[in-house]
């Protein structure tokens, strides 16, 4: 198995995905670790709510994957998302890549976590002191 | 036809889901002048995809009711 996708509700074990890409024929892991933040341009956040269409953005995030492992010399690849109310320094986002060399683990990482924000139906809101918006909605 | 909504779209519809005339929503191009018109605020959005069978569709792709459809607005995961 090259590729393991995960939409969860509870909290993202990075050990569990560490243990799914360490292989024998890997000598680079990468690991994008999304973390929520305090602030938004400058106003302060105190949660935010991710809501997925999950059918859907598992189908995207397989997508991912796939073309991460045609276009990028990996091994495997995770993708992990999480939903629900998350809180300050929780981890809404887990992307890891295992290769023999480790420019193509940071290539396909990042080409990941860049892909994934364009394409896999999921919503962010933002609550803040005063309201609440959802994240890249309005121009 | 039964149209999913979801993030925003939710928000202004007020629901989980919307249900469209199927005669006036041949296609998924048609599909979106309907949920604008109907609900103004969609047409401030930055953008509003919809997807076909968990697929983002064209608009030119011609709907059935059998389809799932959904409304996509502007993702903002990770």
């Amino acid at each position: 198995m090259r590729k393991k996708i995960k939409i969860s509700s509870s909290p993202l074990n990075l050990n569990e995905v560490i243990r799914f890409i360490r292989a024998d024929e890997n000598g680079a892991e990468d690991y994008f670790i999304g973390t929520v933040r305090n602030a938004t341009k400058g106003e302060s956040v105190t949660h935010l709510f991710f809501e997925s269409y999950e059918a859907m953005a598992i189908k995207e995030m397989e997508k991912i994957a796939d073309r991460a492992l045609e276009q990028f010399d990996i091994n495997n690849i995770a993708i992990y998302h999480r939903v629900g109310e998350l809180k300050i320094q929780e981890v809404p986002v887990i992307i890891g890549v295992g290769s023999a060399h480790r420019v193509a683990a940071f290539d396909a990482c990042r080409f990941a976590i860049d892909t994934l924000k364009e394409t896999v139906p999921i919503w962010k809101k933002e609550f803040l002191e005063n309201g609440e918006v959802w994240v890249s909605a309005h121009p | 036809m039964k149209v999913l909504t979801f993030g925003i779209t939710k928000d202004i519809i007020g629901s989980r889901s919307l249900e469209v005339p199927s005669n006036l929503a041949l296609t998924v191009g048609e599909l979106r002048q309907y949920v604008i018109s109907k609900y103004p605020k969609m047409e401030k959005l930055k953008s509003l995809a919809i997807a076909v069978n968990e697929e983002y569709a064209t608009d030119d792709k011609r709907l059935i009711e059998s389809d799932v459809v959904a409304l996509i607005p502007p993702v903002s995961g990770g």
